[in-house]
This record gives structure tokens, sequence and C-alpha cells, in this order.
């Protein structure tokens, strides 16, 4: 076993070339998960509420674009975002954009879901209260409904984070210098010590994903004293 | 710069040929790992509902650590690290054959085993614990109650759930392009390479893959409909 191969390097599989040059590694990866589960959190809350709304359009567009992206991999999400801008936009956008966007709009049609089984669980009495106090169904959602139900869904949503953190590693198809571009980048170089490095790698997420997961867990265990649930 | 549609290039000829294949292997490639991530997840669930501790502990690290890495870099793991972790025999065997395959193969089997060994373990949950003991108490012993008591009901109840991993796995599949399996996502990007016509290749996978995955989910939802109503709780 090599393992000095991955110790000498270790420093470049965290932060990539940074400081004297581009950031990437872990750094990258971590980076690439935050923004892709915030924006993925926003776009799959406004998503899920289309696919609950009264409007016919809104809620059969919704349903179309949640099935269209959940049945297409992730992969051909990146693709079409990578060779989709310079046909749309003229000039092509950096890989790490292309691979946030997909991230984005691949995750917020699971959130979607998640938000939708999230407001169809609270009893069907909350909403009918809340607007015999005179709320419209917006204030109530915003003030009565999605405050309780975001509250149940938050381990959901904490694994749908680690699965964001796992899919990132598919930003190395369109040359993204994350986690797993630096792993294959160094076995390139290197050609003596593929099995050390993928390891090292595969613990390197393992850490943050079992972390999560662990964490969501704990969470589930404490938060079902508080939920609010139909039936 | 307008761009212009030219879906007779990859429905046709050459190219259309190419996604035809890839399309075939992308199918391959998942029936083959279906039916060995089913075999492996229901050995690795049974262990780790047994009652020693050493199989217990085994089969849950296995899941732990396969189901929270990615499966992109378990792929390469497979395909470029395997040889020092698998025995020699193993090792010239696989050469001998298509090793990209091979490694993709094991690759997905050993994810999604993962995945459906928690699925089958929370099926056995769902079923009484009485129906353990009942069946214990009858004479059979550990393994002889799962196999035809327990397990037999439990995988009633998640047929659904693994019915979506199955799906999970298809899409999956195109990850192994990564080591250079020619499947359909592959032969997309073969296509845009050579062609520069990639929006049209894309367009007519990604039909493909949503085909297999709506008819898949439409099966789930008839059988959601259909047999979970009546079957006994």
């Amino acid at each position: 076993m090599r393992w000095d191969v991955v110790v000498n390097n270790l420093q470049y599989f965290l932060l990539g070339a940074w400081p004297n040059g581009e950031l990437g590694g872990l750094a990258m990866t971590i980076l690439l998960a935050v923004g892709g589960i915030f924006g993925a959190f926003w776009l799959g809350l406004v998503v899920g509420l289309f696919r609950m709304s009264r409007s016919g359009w809104l809620r059969w567009s919704a349903f179309v674009y949640i099935e269209i992206i959940r049945g297409t991999p992730l992969l051909m999400v990146i693709f079409w975002f990578y060779f989709l801008a310079p046909a749309l936009l003229g000039h092509s956008l950096p890989g790490s954009y292309s691979a946030l966007c997909a991230l984005i709009v691949f995750t917020s049609a699971y959130i979607a879901e998640i938000v939708r089984a999230g407001v169809i669980s609270l009893p069907k009495g909350q909403m009918e209260a809340a607007r015999s106090t005179g709320l419209t169904r917006g204030q109530a959602m915003r003030h009565v409904i999605l405050p309780q139900a975001l509250f149940n869904m938050i381990p959901s949503f904490v694994n749908q984070f680690v699965s964001l953190t796992k899919d990132t590693s598919l930003a190395f198809i369109i040359g993204v210098n994350e986690l797993t571009k630096t792993a294959t980048q160094v076995n390139n170089r290197t050609m003596n010590a593929p099995t050390e490095i993928f390891i090292a790698i595969a613990l390197l997420y393992f850490v943050i994903c079992y972390v999560l997961t662990a964490f969501s867990r704990r969470l589930e265990k404490k938060l079902a004293r508080y939920q609010a649930r139909g039936r | 710069m307008a761009y212009s549609f030219d879906f007779g290039l990859v429905v046709s000829g050459e190219y259309g040929e190419w996604l035809r294949q890839g399309l075939l292997t992308t199918l391959h490639i998942s029936a083959i790992s279906i039916v060995g991530s089913l075999l492996l997840g229901t050995l690795v669930a049974v262990l780790r509902l047994s009652r020693i501790k050493p199989l217990v502990w085994g089969s849950a690290a296995f899941t732990e650590f396969f189901r929270n890495t990615p499966l992109l870099v378990q792929i390469f793991f497979w395909y470029f690290g395997s040889y020092s972790v698998l025995p020699d025999f193993v090792n010239e065997w696989l050469y001998k054959r298509d090793f990209e395959f091979a490694a993709g193969v094991i690759a997905l089997t050993v994810y999604t085993a993962a995945f459906i060994a928690e699925d089958i373990r929370s099926g056995v949950f769902a079923i009484p614990k009485t129906q353990l003991e009942a069946s214990r108490a009858t004479g059979l012993s550990f393994l002889q109650a799962m196999r035809y008591v327990i397990l037999p009901q439990a995988f009633r109840i998640i047929i659904p759930p693994l019915i979506s991993q199955f799906l999970n796995l298809v899409k999956n599949s195109s990850l192994v392009m990564a080591v250079g399996v020619m499947e359909l996502t592959y032969m997309a990007r073969q296509i845009e390479a050579y062609t520069f016509h990639g929006l049209e290749a894309f367009t007519v996978s990604t039909l493909m893959y949503l085909s297999i995955s709506l008819v898949i989910s439409f099966a789930v939802n008839m059988y959601n409909k259909r047999v979970l109503k009546i079957a006994p709780r």
C-alpha cells in the first residue's frame, strides 16, 4: 500500500491549487453542495407550491417538470445545461456554473415532492381553521401550513442534502475541478496508487455524508415528538 | 447563431445505430445489476437481522459505507483500484472479458445493494415480531423462518420502493460512461463530439430514459392501487 501518495496530495484533494491557483477539491465540492441545496430548496418550494396550486395549468406544468426531471439521469441534465448554454447564450458557461444549475434543477424536483408530501401529511383542519380566521389561502400557507410542514420535512431535506453532496461528483464529467476530478488527476499523474487514492476520496465523502445522515437520524427521533400529523 | 435541428441525423443511419446499441448496453448492464443487487441486498439485510454480532456490524458497515459515498467514486475504485483488493483469479477472469463493463456491473450492484438492504430491513420491521417468534416456535431455524415466513411477506410490501431503486439503477447506469462503457449516455456524448448535433442526440436519449422511467413508475402506481389496497396488514 502506498499511502504516501495520498498524504503528499492531501492539500490538493482538500483545496485544489489554492492559494496559488483556483480553488478546487473538497472545497469546490462543498461550495457546489451548499449552493445546490440553497437553490434547490427555493426552486423546489416554488415548484411544490405550484404542484398544489388551484390553477390547473400551474399544477399541470409543475407535474410535467417533476416527472421529466425525476425520470432523467442527473448526468443527462448536466449535459443539457452544458451543451444548451452555448446554443442559447452564444457563449459557453464555466463548467461549475452549468453543474450548479443542473444540480439545482435536478434536486428541486425531489424537494418539490417532499414539500408536497409534507403539506399533505398535515391535518386538513389546519387549513380550514386558518381560512376561517379570515386568512387568504396564500397567507394561510405562509403563516400556518408551511412553518409546520417545513419543520416536519427537515429530516427528508437532510437526506436530499446527502444525495446532492454525492451527486456533486458528477460535475467531474464536464471538467469541474472538484474532489473526484482531483482524484483522477492525481491518479493519472502518479499511476501507482489508484486503490489508495480512491479509498481516501471515498472516505472524505463518507465522513461528510455520514455525519449528515447521523444528524438527520437524531433529528428524526427528536422531532417525532413535536410532529403535527394527519389522521 | 441560430441552431438548426436535424433529428434525422440521430435517429437513422450510423448514429441511430449507435444510440440503439447504447440503449441495449444500458438495458443489459441494468438487468445484470438489478439481479445482482437484489441477491446481494437480501443477503446483507438478512445478515444484519441475524444475531451474530460480527455479521451485524459487518453488514451495517457495508450499508453505511456504500450508501454514503458517490457512485462515480465507487466506479473509479472498481475500475482503477480493484486489482489490489480482489483475488488474483478473479482479476484474471475479469481481464479476459470486458473489464469496463464488469467494473460497471460490480459498482452498480454493490451501490444499489446497500440501498436495497435498507429497504428490505424496513420491510421486515413492518412484519409483526410475533411472526418470527411463532415460526421459530414451530421449530423452523432462523434462516428457514426468514425464507418461508418473513421475507415473502416483507417483499410484498416493499415492491414499490424496490422498483424505484431499480429505476434509480437504470438512471445511475449512465455514470459508467466515465470508464468507457458504451451505453446510451456515452453514445450521445460521442455523437455530440462527431457531429456537433449534441442537442438532438441528448433529446433522443433523454426520451429513451424518460420512457423507461415513466413505464415503470406507471406500473408501480397500478400495483399500489390494485394490490397494496387488498394486501392484509
